[in-house]
């Protein structure tokens, strides 16, 4: 059986009802549009919020923690082995902070093929001088260029140049922490250090995450300026912070590393897991709304082709009098079905994605979120294609009833009704 | 055996019953035989079951006992797709009321059982059926909607239809029953001029006496019997 004709029939069929047809793709039209803007929108969002945390956040950092000694002496002493012991008042022996040879542990992690870009952080806690009153913060020393490469730091430098923080003796002050002080961009602020070191810096731009804690306490200096914020060595590093290709690798490779390196390694998962659950619930109500409509607009198409198959019983008894076989008529109206969701689901992205186009265009302000200036959309060609299938899918079944039943209509039992 | 006396189709002790709303025997032993070139009219009584005989020649129904040979091949208990295929090679249409698809063109009707046959190109078919249409002088309408015609000219666009593939035999369900008395002339005028100059086999079930008398033979029914044959 050649298709052409089958085509060519259906086509007939369509235009004869060319206003339910057209009513049906409308409805498939419609309900792709939404779901392609919504998937768009709401992971656009979804990207948007968790990017807020997880892409400043390393996927493992490696950091000295400051605990008590696990292994106390009276459990080492042969004498005690057998009892159980009791010591009162244990204190955090006087280990680093500092990452014990931080240079052999970097230069390691960078040869790791898991791995794709490590950055040493110094965090210090300081006191900012403002004239007599002192506020607490941290400055949080970095290797400019690979804090801007992993983590996205340049994003959230909402003023000044982050460049500038390669000369000593610069910071970069978080912007609430910049309103307290009354500091503006070239200002000197006076820091002073836990250890009592008062060193002078000169205030290059501001940081804005969007979290107004973080902001209202850390500030951002280089790692030299820290180490000598701090009085220490070029090799003094406080923390090491990875970033990895594939971010579920994370959990694992923290707990081999930590072994390896016997330093304390924390993992994104655990420290974030919260993130993930949300956006997957999100990303599930999503699909769920989208596919409803869908649905919906199957059951349109459904009625319509029912309607159709009612109206066309004669034209379907003449074509199986004249020799068309049931698979034929199926055809028919699985084309139909079909031709309606190709043109519905088509006209449906491309609506879809100007619908996202123009998301994307409405303004969306808040201090919060220093980067985002309008709707983010995720224009991810994922969503189309699911798009795509799903109209299809939805079409071909909502066809495949009304088709099934078109196909054994009985030739005599209409041309005898007449 | 001369090509003359060839059987085209044979009904041997065909037997049928409706069950609803009760068993109803309508065709009692139904046996008869048409050669090649023969124009045979069935008439009888309203429910004598020429209708359902008729349906059932056709391949159309398939729900009856007994055999039935079309071009001397049984056809009894074939599968659906092949009679499909075997009524859009060898048997041409005609039904009582025009049955013509008033999605298309009169010359797309005609030609879409040659599309489904597909054994010649389209631009041939296309050829054909304009051929088709002279001979019913209904060439200047051909590219008319089917619901743009008169009840008369539909009628002749259907057995224009029922021609194109150049059938073993036409079958005709009361072709006339529904046209006036000169389009029925008119549709009469063209079966007897297919029966003459192309010596086209058809089987016309009829209740109309002066049509059954311009046939070569006439089987009569009565009751689901054939009485005369």
């Amino acid at each position: 059986m050649k298709w052409s004709l089958i085509i060519e029939l259906s086509k007939a069929l369509m235009f004869a009802r060319l206003k339910q047809t057209g009513v049906a793709a409308v409805g498939v039209m419609f309900s792709i549009t939404m779901f392609v803007a919504l998937l768009g929108f709401m992971n656009g969002l979804n990207a948007m919020l968790d990017g807020l945390v997880l892409n400043r956040t390393p996927h493992i950092r490696f950091y000295n923690e400051i605990k008590p000694n696990p292994n106390q002496p009276v459990d080492e002493s042969p004498e005690f082995s057998g009892s159980l012991n009791f010591i009162r008042s244990i204190k955090p022996s006087t280990s680093r902070l500092a990452i014990h040879n931080a240079e052999k542990i970097i230069q390691t992690l960078e040869s790791d093929p898991r791995v794709l870009g490590v950055s040493p952080k110094i965090s210090s806690q300081v006191f900012f001088n403002v004239g007599t009153i002192d506020l607490t913060g941290v400055v949080n020393g970095i290797d400019v260029e690979k804090e801007a490469q992993l983590f996205s730091f340049t994003d959230y430098v909402t003023s000044g140049n982050y460049e500038d923080l390669n000369q000593t003796n610069t910071i970069l002050l978080g912007k609430g922490l910049a309103d307290r002080m009354l500091a503006d961009i070239g200002d000197v602020i006076q820091v002073t250090t836990a250890q009592g070191n008062q060193v002078q810096l000169k205030v290059v731009g501001y940081y804005q995450s969007g979290l107004g804690d973080f902001d209202n306490a850390n500030s951002f200096a280089s790692i030299t300026t820290s180490q000598k914020l701090l009085g220490e060595s070029p090799s003094y590093i406080t923390d090491i912070q990875v970033k990895l290709y594939d971010l579920d690798q994370a959990p694992p490779m923290a707990r081999e590393l930590e072994q390896i390196f016997e330093i304390d390694a924390d993992d994104i998962q655990t420290v974030n897991a919260q993130f993930e659950t949300g956006t997957n619930i999100r990303t599930l109500i999503s699909y769920a709304v989208g596919i409803t409509l869908l649905v919906v607009s199957g059951f349109g198409i459904y009625n319509i082709l029912n309607m159709m198959i009612y109206e066309k019983l004669d034209t379907i008894a003449i074509l199986k009098a004249i020799g068309f076989n049931s698979t034929d008529v199926n055809r028919i109206f699985i084309t139909i079905a079909l031709s309606i969701g190709v043109i519905g689901g088509g006209i449906g992205l491309i609506l879809g994605f100007l619908t996202c186009l123009g998301i994307d265009q409405i303004p969306f302000e808040t201090e919060a979120l220093p980067t985002i200036k309008t709707f983010p959309i995720d224009y991810n060609p994922k969503y189309y294609l699911i798009g795509g299938s799903f109209s299809l899918i939805t079409t071909y079944f909502a066809g495949f009833f009304p088709a099934r039943k078109a196909s054994g209509v009985d030739p005599v039992d209409i041309i005898r009704g007449k | 055996m001369s090509e003359k006396e060839k059987s085209v189709l044979r009904a041997e002790g065909i037997d049928k019953f409706f069950f609803s709303p009760n068993k109803n025997q309508v065709l009692k032993q139904v046996s008869f035989n048409i050669n090649r070139g023969e124009f045979v009219s069935v008439v009888g009584k309203s429910g004598c079951g020429k209708s359902t005989l008729l349906y059932i020649l056709s391949t159309m129904d398939t729900d009856y006992q007994g055999k039935l040979h079309l071009d001397e091949e049984l056809i009894s208990g074939k599968p659906h797709d092949y009679l499909a295929k075997v009524r859009n090679q060898k048997i041409g249409f005609v039904f009582q009321f025009h049955y013509l698809l008033n999605e298309f063109s009169v010359l797309e009707n005609i030609m879409i059982p040659g599309l489904k046959l597909g054994k010649v190109s389209r631009d041939e078919l296309e050829h054909r059926a304009m051929e088709k249409l002279k001979i019913f002088e209904m060439e200047e309408h051909a590219l008319k909607k089917a619901n743009q015609l008169s009840g008369g000219q539909k009628q002749r666009v259907a057995i224009a239809r029922a021609l194109i593939n150049d059938p073993l035999v036409i079958m005709g369900d009361e072709p006339t029953g529904n046209l006036d008395k000169k389009n029925s002339d008119i549709v009469f005028n063209k079966f007897k001029e297919l029966a003459q100059e192309f010596k086209q086999t058809m089987l016309i079930v009829t209740h109309d006496p002066e049509f059954a008398a311009g046939t070569d033979r006439i089987i009569e029914m009565e009751d689901g019997r054939v009485i005369r044959h």
